[in-house]
């Protein structure tokens, strides 16, 4: 008796680990960027000044290109992935709808470095002929397609954050559809509704809550990546509405940055970056965390 | 009116069977230009056996890389595998409580965090102090990004496990804890191999934590407490030169990245659906 004790124990303990790194990270990042968070305060948050030879630092630029390129990257996956789900999640077709399943799971795992080393060669340079260009020539004057356009740009590096992000949303979006309770289906089919009605009547509203679960999630991980949006964001720190124009990210600062600070100020300022990109990733992750749980316990 | 109803059905149906397709399009890319722009540097045996060389010069190699990816995944795993198996049966078999529900939290919230910022805070704790990089502490980094995955995949396959097994082997006198480690955990073990295996092929295809931690290095080593080069970096790096060998090398590199973490993921996934195949006609 005394013995399953002890196990019970020992094995909690390892469990505890989890939640012990999540704290030490947090609490690491922020004694090391102590001296930027003093000296700079608040308008650290609000500046656009990085400047690493008047030891000037402020984070707007990065913040802005992050929040940019992520909601760029969700734009297009959203839609993409919710098709996706929907495919994948209805019945019939095992083999077919198998074999796109382990696709969509492959796609996630593929390494971000190989994603940035295509878009860096391939893609980059294609989406820059085909759509930067044309869009940039002739509707030069509307701000999203302003400025000279690029091959490593704002939209670049969203479109390959969309490809990266659609996993999560596809396969968590599937399972949240699957467990939307059959009699709904069959009710709604039952009065008449076609599929797509019955899809989009009842369905999605009956998955809405675990779908934006999904959505959230995707939005941390497309915040946080780091080295596929460094290879092709075009890192210049600048706000611009402008799509195909270079821009800079929080994590893509500090990959670049941080090993070449001399100044105890500088690298301060790059781990303060960091406290601010895993401060909001960790808070829209915890957030989807509980969307989605709470869409798994409302289910009957 | 109906037939407006039905063509919008159709649409709409056509519209989600497009979107599958869509989703297919980036996947077959990414791997066949990998494929065949790695393949012409892949072909040459010594681009196995030799290490690195300076842009101009024929016949370098990933062998240093290579060995860097394998020693500093091996020392993660070393590190995350046995706590994170240990962390996801205690939670499969005790967790029902409010703490486990922390506990579990707190690992799905760690899986998101930035790789990045793991790398940031690894070199505070395991570089800054020591004043030069090592491969060790890039292990740390990696056991903490491997830790909730293992963790959570334990878990789940756990869970699945019957009460009647372990019913059985307490009505027979074993100990709780001999009836989870050598009577649940052997028959959960399929789910068990794959999760960490697939922590495995993440932590293989990390770069993020990588930077500050191991840095890299041109020359072979085997020592972890000093630079070790690895897959991952070696694309990253070359692929931003502006020399077509070095950017051949990072093709190269990713291809061997791409098809060593595809067959750990086919291969686990075979290996655990002939299990489970194996399970229901039981």
């Amino acid at each position: 008796m005394v013995r399953a004790d002890r196990f019970r124990i020992l094995t909690g303990g390892t469990g505890l680990l989890a939640p012990l790194a999540l704290l030490l990270i947090v609490t690491v990042l922020v004694q090391q960027a102590w001296p930027a968070i003093v000296h700079f305060g608040p308008g650290f948050l609000t500046g656009r000044v990085w400047n690493p030879v008047s030891l000037n630092f402020a984070a707007l630029p990065y913040i802005y290109g992050t929040v940019a390129s992520a909601s760029i990257a969700l734009v297009i996956a959203i839609p993409v992935g919710i098709g996706v789900a929907l495919f994948l999640a209805e019945p019939g077709q095992a083999g077919l709808r198998g074999a796109i399943g382990i696709a969509v799971e492959l796609l996630a795992a593929i390494p971000s470095v190989v994603y940035g080393l295509w878009a860096l060669f391939v893609m980059g340079p294609f989406v820059f002929k085909a759509l930067e260009t044309p869009l940039n020539n002739r509707f030069g004057s509307f701000p999203l397609f302003s400025g000279t356009a690029r091959p490593t740009s704002l939209f670049t590096a969203g479109l390959i954050l969309a490809v990266m992000v659609l996993p999560t949303l596809a396969s968590i979006s599937r399972e949240v559809i699957r467990a939307v309770p059959g009699g709904l289906r069959e009710a709604s089919v039952a009065l008449g509704a076609t599929w797509w009605e019955t899809t989009w009547r009842v369905i999605l509203p009956a998955a809405r809550a675990g779908i934006f679960g999904a959505v959230v999630l995707a939005l941390g991980r497309a915040l946080g990546e780091t080295i596929a949006v460094t290879m092709t964001i075009g890192n210049r720190a600048q706000i611009s509405p402008a799509l195909f124009e270079p821009a800079y990210t929080l994590a893509a600062v500090i990959a670049n940055e941080f090993t070449e600070a001399t100044a105890p100020l500088h690298t301060a300022a790059l781990v303060e970056l960091g406290v601010v990109l895993i401060g909001v990733t960790l808070t829209v992750n915890l957030s989807a965390q509980l969307l989605l749980r709470a869409s798994a316990d409302a289910r009957p | 009116m109906n037939k407006r109803r039905l063509a919008v059905n159709a649409l709409a149906r056509a519209a989600v069977y497009l979107t599958a397709l869509l989703a297919l399009i980036p996947l077959g890319l990414v791997l066949s230009y990998t494929v065949a722009r790695g393949l012409p540097a892949v072909e040459h045996l010594s681009f196995f056996t030799n290490i690195e060389r300076p842009p101009g010069i024929p016949g370098g190699g990933i062998e240093h890389a290579i060995a860097g990816t394998a020693i500093m995944v091996g020392l993660a795993s070393l590190l995350a595998i046995p706590v994170g198996v240990l962390g996801g049966v205690h939670l499969a078999e005790y967790g029902h409580g409010r703490l486990a529900g922390w506990v579990r939290l707190a690992a799905d919230v760690l899986v998101g965090a930035p790789s990045i910022a793991i790398g940031l805070f690894a070199y505070a704790l395991f570089v800054a102090p020591f004043h030069h990089f090592s491969a060790v502490s890039a292990s740390i980094a990696l056991a903490v990004l491997m830790l909730p995955v293992v963790i959570r995949t334990t878990e789940a396959s756990v869970t699945l496990i019957p009460n009647g097994l372990r019913e059985a082997g307490l009505a027979l006198g074993l100990p709780r804890w001999r009836v989870s480690l050598q009577l649940v955990l052997p028959a959960a073990a399929p789910g068990v191999i794959t999760g960490a295996l697939l922590a495995v092929a993440r932590a293989a295809g990390e770069t993020a934590p990588l930077l500050f931690t191991t840095l890299g290095n041109r020359f072979f080593n085997l020592d972890p407490t000093h630079q070790m080069s690895s897959l991952t970096l070696i694309v990253f790096h070359d692929a931003l030169t502006p020399y077509d060998d070095l950017n051949q090398t990072a093709w190269g590199a990713a291809l061997v990245l791409v098809l060593l973490v595809l067959a750990v993921n086919l291969g686990s996934r075979f290996a655990l659906r002939r299990q489970l195949s194996l399970a229901g006609k039981l």
